[in-house]
């Protein structure tokens, strides 16, 4: 992908070959950020993380993406959205190396660690969406 | 979906992942190492993942079985390059690919290998 990624946008996340896409889209928009390696790295593996819960837990759904400005700062953030089962307890989805049954993810707490912010909305029977900002 | 090739060398196996995987290559990759194993009676599997720009949790994974099923079919498998920045991220993800035989290059991991087989 060498063409520059407008400041918001989505990608549809409904098979594997979606989160792959995933990850490049999240490449491209560090690249364009001027990320170090680094930083680019994290933001694409948690990406990938978030992508694949959004498949297989939320049975699909979308990444929505903007570049932020701060003042000086600039950053991007990911939103992951589903209309899933939702996660009933978000605690304890968030306690380290906790994962429902096939053990798929590092859970969410894994990927927590590698961005700035990070939040979850979840309702039972609504969806998901979560949320990563990374600063540069 | 693409299929990753696995090369023989001498009495070892040698795979190069060179793209940004999905799910269903490395679980792909997994299975045809395992019957290749078996299949040539190799000593030791040398994964080459230096041109991976990310390994998440599941990559991360399927290397760990990886290891773990060739050990059990009597192979060492040493996964060499891994980029410094994929390692740190690595670790923050809390997945430090415990188990799995690591080694800064290629010549470093066939020199491992070839160690092991001696031994």
């Amino acid at each position: 992908m060498a063409t520059e990624l407008a400041l918001t946008g989505s990608a549809p996340i409904g098979d594997e070959r979606d989160i792959v896409q995933a990850r490049a889209v999240v490449r491209t928009l560090t690249a364009q950020l001027k990320f170090s390696l680094v930083e680019q790295t994290k933001m694409i593996t948690a990406a990938s993380e978030l992508a694949r819960n959004t498949m297989v837990y939320g049975g699909g759904g979308e990444m929505r993406w903007e570049i932020l400005a701060e003042g000086a700062r600039r950053g991007l953030r990911l939103h992951f959205e589903d209309h899933g089962p939702g996660i009933p307890d978000v605690e304890q989805a968030l306690v380290d190396g906790w994962t429902t049954g096939n053990g798929l993810g590092m859970g969410l707490s894994g990927t927590r660690r590698l961005v700035n912010e990070f939040e979850i909305r979840t309702q039972v029977g609504e969806g998901t969406c979560v949320s990563i900002t990374r600063w540069k | 979906m693409e299929r990753i090739p696995i090369l023989r060398m001498g009495r070892h196996l040698l795979v190069t992942i060179q793209i940004d995987m999905q799910d269903q290559t490395a679980l792909q990759l997994q299975e045809d190492l395992a019957t290749m194993v078996e299949k040539t009676g190799a000593h030791g599997v040398l994964i080459d993942v230096s041109a991976l720009e990310m390994v998440d949790s599941f990559i991360g994974r399927m290397l760990v079985s990886i290891s773990d099923i060739s050990r059990i079919l009597g192979a060492t498998t040493v996964v060499v390059g891994i980029r410094p920045a994929v390692a740190i991220t690595l670790v923050e993800l809390g997945l430090s690919l415990g188990g799995v035989k690591t080694a800064l290059n290629v010549e470093r991991g066939m020199a491992m290998l070839d160690a092991a087989r001696v031994a």
